[in-house]
């Protein structure tokens, strides 16, 4: 191996502190959550105790936070369905090169870029004029889902174009139907993606606020309900929801990472016999 | 009819055309349908007046908010470009085994699976009038009293856009980056090209598709915003999407639509001229 060169050096330097500078933040109110009962918003620790953390537990603690909780986990899971679902059937539909593809094609890109607040007002908009009450379970669904999508799409038609199609055309020559193609070759084998595209709906819809802002009605889902807090609270309580929310979001991270990794295991280990006969 | 591969392909494209007509055509058309209105203190009435234009384009603040919109977006930009480049480079061209190399491209990612708001609120312990950031100045002895500019700034709105927004570029970048020719870079040295020669005249052109879409994604996103203005500058500052969200607080929707369309005038004229660059399909 040859040797590392000073900017291998230099760079690493680098990039561990842009590590930091991701990190640290995050870090220091997770440290910060455990001040003592007199501690205040900042350094130096108050003496150490997990108040904060009780504070949240009871029931006189500021806003309805389980119950927001509970909202945005439901919403996570609606939206990361639907957006696996319609990812998976706009990748397949994408892959026919169908008239007027290259349209929705820049359709899903505007879903991208356009400003979160725009879907936020034409939304609540409508609703408005229909007479319709906003809430999160259709409003606010719908409007996250213009945000989800975009990332599933791109992630599908990254698939597909490096899909091989060459195992499609021997399953269909050992006569299995459409669906039998679709389910048991081309689904298992764009499997570990899928679970990607899953972990894009569930935490951007779970962390999604913008669209949310004036879609959900007046049930809060959980990151309106802390930016609610922001301005009234000015206790560490708002450190210990935060640390307690981003762990559960590092807890699902996880899960999706090891799933995949587990998936990609499974398949080392069964997928191809070639090189085992003799 | 089910062979024909147009109407196969629609059917299945068919539930997210209708989840974009209803929540992105249609909202859109709302909007712009609604700026043309006129609101009194009460209601808003259904007309066709180019009122809220008329005020829009008359007004000093407009143009101000506009103008600081842009500073915001081109500082960043710049900003997140260097850092996401360098991050990118390291990680695509320095690190030799792929199971460092995909941890630490998920250490540069996960951050993003979290949330903002939290990520803003973060950086209050450390930037605070008697945050970690002064507190350190001044047992260092660099400085007497607390810099007041550290938090609701400029200063702390472009940080934490940079913070937020790096691995828009980082991931592009490094996804072009990795599509690289290595063999290219060996040809650069074997005919003589130094580090640096081979870094701008083999590297940069060659990862130009994955810094314009890195771009798109940073410009959309800091020209779109008002929580990270509203939160970092503590109500202080302004930007076009505090301009939309405070008309919308006070119920002047026409008001707000019309700020809304212009701004999505921006941003699509913005795309238009980053999209002549890229094509992203071929980039998928």
């Amino acid at each position: 191996m040859e040797k590392r060169s000073r900017s291998f050096y230099v760079l690493t330097a680098f990039f561990a502190l842009f590590i930091l500078f991701l990190y640290g933040p995050t870090l220091t109110i997770g440290v910060l959550s455990f001040q003592g009962p007199q501690g205040g918003l900042t350094f130096p620790m108050n003496g150490v105790s997990l108040h904060w953390f009780r504070d949240l537990f009871e029931e006189q603690a500021v806003g309805d936070i389980w119950g927001a909780f509970r909202r945005s986990l439901a919403l996570g899971l609606m939206v990361m369905v639907t957006t696996v679902v319609v990812s998976v059937m706009g990748g397949l539909a994408f892959r026919k090169r169908f008239a007027g593809s290259g349209a929705l094609f820049y359709l899903i890109i505007a879903s991208l870029v356009i400003p979160s607040i725009l879907i936020s007002l034409g939304v609540g908009l409508i609703f408005n004029q229909f007479g319709l009450r906003v809430h999160w379970a259709t409003s606010g669904f719908g409007s996250q889902l213009t945000w989800t999508l975009p990332f599933g799409l791109l992630i599908m038609f990254a698939v597909f174009n490096r899909f091989d199609r060459s195992y499609e055309e021997a399953a269909r020559d050992q006569g299995a139907s459409a669906w039998q193609t679709i389910r048991f070759v081309v689904l298992p084998i764009i499997a570990p993606s899928l679970i990607g595209v899953a972990l894009f709906g569930f935490t951007l819809s779970y962390d999604e606020f913008a669209r949310t802002l004036l879609t959900s009605g007046s049930y809060n889902t959980l990151p309106l309900e802390i930016f609610g807090m922001t301005t009234n609270v000015t206790t560490p309580v708002i450190y210990a929801l935060g640390t307690l929310t981003t762990l559960f979001s590092f807890l699902i991270i996880g899960a999706f990472i090891v799933t995949v990794w587990g998936l990609g295991k499974r398949r080392a280990r069964l997928g191809s016999d070639a090189g085992k006969g003799l | 009819m089910l062979k024909n591969r147009h109407v196969t392909g629609w059917l299945q494209a068919a539930p997210l055309s209708l989840i974009l007509a209803g929540f992105l055509i249609l909202p859109i058309a709302t909007i712009v349908t609604v700026s043309f209105w006129q609101a009194t203190e009460f209601s808003i009435i259904p007309a066709f007046s180019m009122e809220n234009y008329a005020f829009l384009f008359g007004s000093d603040v407009t143009y101000r908010v506009f103008l600081a919109t842009f500073k915001y977006a081109a500082i960043t930009w710049a900003l997140t470009l260097l850092i996401g480049f360098t991050v990118a480079y390291y990680l695509a061209f320095h690190i030799r085994s792929q199971t460092v190399q995909i941890a630490l491209f998920l250490l540069c990612t996960i951050p993003f699976w979290t949330s903002n708001i939290i990520r803003m609120i973060s950086w209050i312990p450390f930037l605070g009038r008697n945050g970690i950031a002064n507190s350190t100045l001044i047992d260092l002895g660099l400085i007497d009293a607390p810099l007041e500019w550290l938090l609701y700034s400029d200063f702390s709105v472009i940080l934490a856009f940079v913070h937020l927004y790096t691995l828009f570029m980082v991931v592009p970048i490094f996804n072009t980056m990795m599509r690289i020719d290595r063999s290219l870079i060996e040809a650069a040295y074997d005919n003589g090209a130094s580090g640096w020669q081979t870094l701008m005249h083999v590297i940069v052109p060659l990862t130009k598709p994955g810094i314009m879409i890195g771009t798109i994604f940073v410009l959309t996103l800091i020209m779109g915003d008002f929580i990270t203005v509203r939160f970092m500058s503590g109500s202080q500052k302004a930007n076009v999407g505090r301009l939309i969200s405070n008309d919308i607080s006070l119920l002047q929707y026409p008001s707000a639509a019309a700020t809304a369309v212009v701004l999505l005038c921006t941003v699509l004229i913005v795309i238009g001229i980053l999209l002549r660059f890229v094509d992203i399909r071929k980039e998928l």
